[in-house]
């Protein structure tokens, strides 16, 4: 189950919800799992956090627990709600997606309500993962396989950018720019067939979690 | 009482609330989630539950009292709160009553929408009660000297 604990604690959760009861829920469900938990109650709070400035927002950063940890320590996962006033999951989602010194964050979306076309439209979106709420502890053996991947991938990222580079100085700009574009299209691809899996696996309409009702609890 | 006694009585009383549908599943996974390092996690929670739904009840009262035009979006989106919150701790009896009360604001009918204002604070007055309950014996028990037994699921 999970990850040994010496090797989760390595990991960075950045966790967004505006609700400040499930922050605290999260928050601890992480801290049972060994992770390292910044918990913040919104979307744009998150990106201050992760160093992405807006031109609109220029309130300073006040994560709501954990202050300790330093801002610029690095994020390996992103986990949202999806229902907030102001910036929701799905477009702080899109916001890290498109910048490029975050896109290769792993993002998961929590929500409360089982509406396909918005779990479809966060995977599409370059989500990695969409988590029902209320989250158990059972959902968060789903994270590690995407904060590995992605690990993987920036150090593949590096040596490419140092190619790059090479090649800049080097060639014409353009072909190195197919390159990483071949390379894009493919990280999609592998994406999208983890989705797809993401959804029968996580999502089928009774869903495999233990349910209390399952027989009344032995109590000792 | 002594301590045995007392612990017996809170396993009654804990089953109690499971089968009488007050709590579900997720209550558990709270429990779960105490530790020797946050002993008071679950009523922790939960008093931030009582919070909360005190806050969105009060403006639920105020929201659907605007004769003639009632904002029922606004309406949706405090009992959409007061289901989350809910349901985080496994109060399934007030998460139910919020799932009828949403039909209700989709519909914009305020009467039923009202109904279901009284019945929610019923049933989060009940729930309160039952959990406050709960609490003071398990205070009793520690200071007793006692342990708060472990209820295990059979998976």
């Amino acid at each position: 189950m999970g990850m040994a604990a010496a090797e989760s604690q390595q990991y960075h959760v950045l966790a967004v919800d505006d609700s400040i009861i499930d922050r605290k829920l999260i928050e601890r469900l992480l801290k049972t799992s060994s992770y390292q938990v910044t918990t913040v109650d919104s979307g744009s709070k998150a990106l201050e956090f992760l160093g992405l400035q807006e031109n609109d927002e220029t309130k300073p950063i006040t994560p709501c627990v954990s202050p300790k940890i330093h801002q610029d320590m690095e994020v390996n996962l992103v986990i949202t709600d999806y229902c907030m006033p102001g910036m929701t999951g799905y477009d702080l989602l899109k916001k890290i997606k498109e910048s490029s010194s975050l896109r290769n964050i792993p993002v998961v979306i929590m929500s409360s309500e089982n509406v396909p076309s918005r779990i479809t439209r966060c995977l599409e979106e370059g989500a990695d993962e969409f988590f029902l709420k209320p989250v158990r502890k059972s959902d968060l053996n789903r994270l590690e396989p995407h904060i590995k991947r992605t690990k993987l991938k920036d150090q593949k990222q590096e040596t490419l950018q140092k190619v790059e580079n090479i090649e800049q100085q080097q060639i014409l700009q353009p072909e190195s720019e197919t390159i990483i574009e071949q390379q894009h299209q493919q990280s999609l691809q592998q994406g999208n067939n983890n989705k797809r899996k993401t959804i029968e696996q996580g999502l089928s309409p009774d869903r495999t979690r233990p349910r209390y009702n399952s027989g009344i609890a032995t109590v000792v | 009482m002594e301590v045995g006694q007392m612990q017996r009585q809170w396993v009654v009383y804990t089953k109690s609330l499971f089968t009488e549908g007050f709590l579900d599943g997720q209550f558990l996974q709270l429990q779960q989630l105490q530790d020797e390092n946050n002993p008071d996690f679950v009523v922790e929670v939960v008093s931030l539950f009582f919070e909360d739904s005190e806050r969105l009840l009060d403006d639920l009262t105020f929201a659907l009292d605007q004769k003639g035009c009632v904002d029922f979006k606004k309406v949706d989106a405090h009992v959409h709160q007061l289901k989350g919150s809910s349901s985080s701790i496994g109060a399934q009896r007030v998460k139910n009553c919020c799932v009828a009360f949403r039909n209700f604001c989709e519909e914009q009918n305020t009467e039923a929408c009202l109904r279901c204002l009284q019945q929610v604070k019923q049933e989060y007055c009940l729930a309160k009660n039952k959990l406050e309950t709960l609490f003071r014996l398990e205070q009793q028990i520690m200071a007793a000297g006692g342990s708060i037994p472990m209820i295990e699921l059979s998976f």
